[in-house]
């Protein structure tokens, strides 16, 4: 099957082309970067990075675009020829949340906000079931589909200084884990006390773009248990492979 | 090997930086000032890709437990062999034991310390480029190893310095090009940002440089995309935000221009309180 028409390509500095579908967080949109990420990966050479986002993928090229209309046109023949076919099989992952007010420190604030009892915010954020778009902003940190509209609360004006390693947060339409210790304008909401990222691995995530997670509610006495399994490394993420 | 005596404020190790791992969320880190390091690399005939020492703001000292030649570039932070002043962008015979140590600021921010043949300390993900949780160090401390190749070193110092252009550290113009988010701009806000001078906030790091004179912003948040050492990103309460070389890789603020290749050099030798404007081209 073709996929429908053509994105828009947009120069973004010297070196990138930003290629940018419809402005809205869906499967569809998902499934058409994967496929054209793959693709670009495979038939152009001279690239650095492809970087995508909900609605985007960003093609960061080696050396300054000489000719941008030129490898524009490349990039539209490469996208004129996909098709439809899923092939790569992608993981369901159960993420254990310690959703406590020792490590929720937003919701509070999501509760007045959204005019929301704190146990339901608990229990609509771990009902779903949420797609990996992609990994950003940190290493590791997964960008999710799937956040429950009523869970929608916009950003931090002013991001804070010390977001803790693990924190699990809602940002917007948005809800990610913290990674690393990091600044962030997104509000807290758990932790999660798994390893996200290990930069000693070659391939140093072990969520990746297209799989789906699941998180489970755990008690603080849980979230200490799995904590020293990871220490002594006797922890392993559990999966359920799909179809 | 190299001793470290004193490490200054920052001193790091970085290279062209870690490409390829930003499908994980992994920065690109690498020099700030890309012109600098080059030119200090190629004073030795080393690889561009060699590893340098980056010294910001000046004070640090290292002692060279072996013999090589060296360079140094970019800022000047009155440099000294042996408590003699030495010039930049020269090469440098180095003896067992010379110590190299860096004062007050001339000018510039960020001074690069090439090594025959490159700084070796530890590759993590294809790059040796210092970045908190991904390289076992973030930053340079008193007393560190910092393993370097021997390179036998008879001949005796000339000091005859490679001229180079300073321009592009003290210029103010940034040049740069359109964001992706330009366009949603109000046409106010257009011509506000190419004519006014900004001036930049004490937070400003690898990470990125606040500034401190904020627009009336009227743009929505956009759906997480990309960003790139050098987009300039309007935050919801109107500061703009220059990202550098350890910034995260997707964003959710407007980009409203990117610097060019040789802005993010310039702008690599400014801090706190230094005036900038942007130069918009098309």
């Amino acid at each position: 099957m073709k996929l429908s028409k053509q994105p828009s390509y947009k120069s973004f500095g010297e070196k990138a082309i930003l290629v940018e579908w419809e402005a809205i967080i869906s499967q569809e949109n998902l499934t058409k970067i994967l496929s054209f990420k793959d693709q670009v990966s495979k038939q152009i050479t001279g690239i650095s990075e492809l970087i995508i986002g909900y609605n985007s993928l960003t093609i960061l090229y080696k050396n300054v675009i000489e000719d941008l209309s030129n490898e524009i046109d490349n990039l539209k023949e490469i996208y004129e020829s996909l098709t439809n076919n899923k092939t790569t099989k992608k993981c369901t992952w159960e993420i254990p949340v310690c959703y406590d007010k020792e490590f929720g420190i937003d919701l509070e604030f999501i509760a007045k906000r959204n005019n929301l009892s704190i146990s339901t915010i608990i229990e609509l954020h771990a009902r779903s079931l949420y797609t990996v778009f992609f990994i950003g902003f940190l290493p590791g940190f997964p960008y999710l589909s799937g956040l429950d509209e009523a869970l929608y609360v916009d950003r931090k004006a002013a991001p804070e200084l010390n977001i803790k390693k693990g924190a699990v947060a809602i940002g917007g339409k948005q809800t990610g884990i913290y990674t690393t210790n990091s600044p962030g304008g997104w509000h807290v909401i758990g932790n999660s006390p798994l390893k996200f990222f290990d930069a000693s691995k070659e391939s140093p995530c072990f969520i990746n773009a297209g799989d789906q997670i699941k998180f489970i509610a755990i008690s603080k006495e849980e979230h200490q248990a799995i904590l020293l399994e990871i220490e002594s490394g006797n922890f392993k993420p559990k999966t359920i492979v799909n179809d | 090997m190299i001793k470290v005596l004193k490490a200054g404020i920052l001193t790091t190790i970085q290279d062209q930086g870690r490409f390829g791992f930003a499908a994980f969320g992994v920065p690109v880190s690498g020099v700030m000032d890309n012109k600098a390091a080059n030119l200090a690399n190629s004073i030795l005939n080393n690889k561009l890709e060699e590893a340098l020492i980056e010294i910001t703001f000046g004070y640090a000292e290292f002692q060279f437990l072996i013999s090589t030649e060296i360079a140094i570039c970019g800022a000047d932070f009155t440099p000294e062999l042996n408590h003699v002043k030495i010039p930049l962008n020269t090469k440098i015979y180095i003896q067992k034991n010379d110590v190299i140590s860096f004062g007050k600021t001339k000018y510039g921010v960020r001074a690069y310390l090439a090594v025959k043949s490159g700084i070796k300390s530890e590759k993590v993900l294809k790059s040796r480029s210092f970045y908190k949780n991904i390289t076992s160090k973030y930053q340079l401390r008193k007393g560190d190893i910092i393993p370097i190749k021997t390179f036998s070193s008879i001949n005796t110092n000339t000091f005859t310095s490679v001229k180079i252009n300073l321009d592009y550290i003290k210029k103010e113009k940034l040049t740069c090009f359109k964001g992706p988010e330009f366009d949603l701009l109000s046409e106010q806000n257009k011509q506000l940002i190419c004519k006014q001078k900004f001036t930049i906030s004490k937070e400003n790091s690898r990470m990125g440089y606040r500034l401190n004179e904020p627009l009336n912003n009227t743009i929505p948040q956009i759906l997480t995309s990309a960003v790139l050492p050098g987009t300039v990103q309007l935050t919801p309460s109107g500061v703009l935000i220059i990202l550098m070389k350890d910034c995260q890789v997707t964003g959710g603020y407007p980009r409203v221009l990117q610097l060019s290749e040789q802005a993010i050099c310039s702008l690599a030798q400014k801090s706190t309180n230094d005036i900038i404007q942007f130069n918009l081209i098309n």
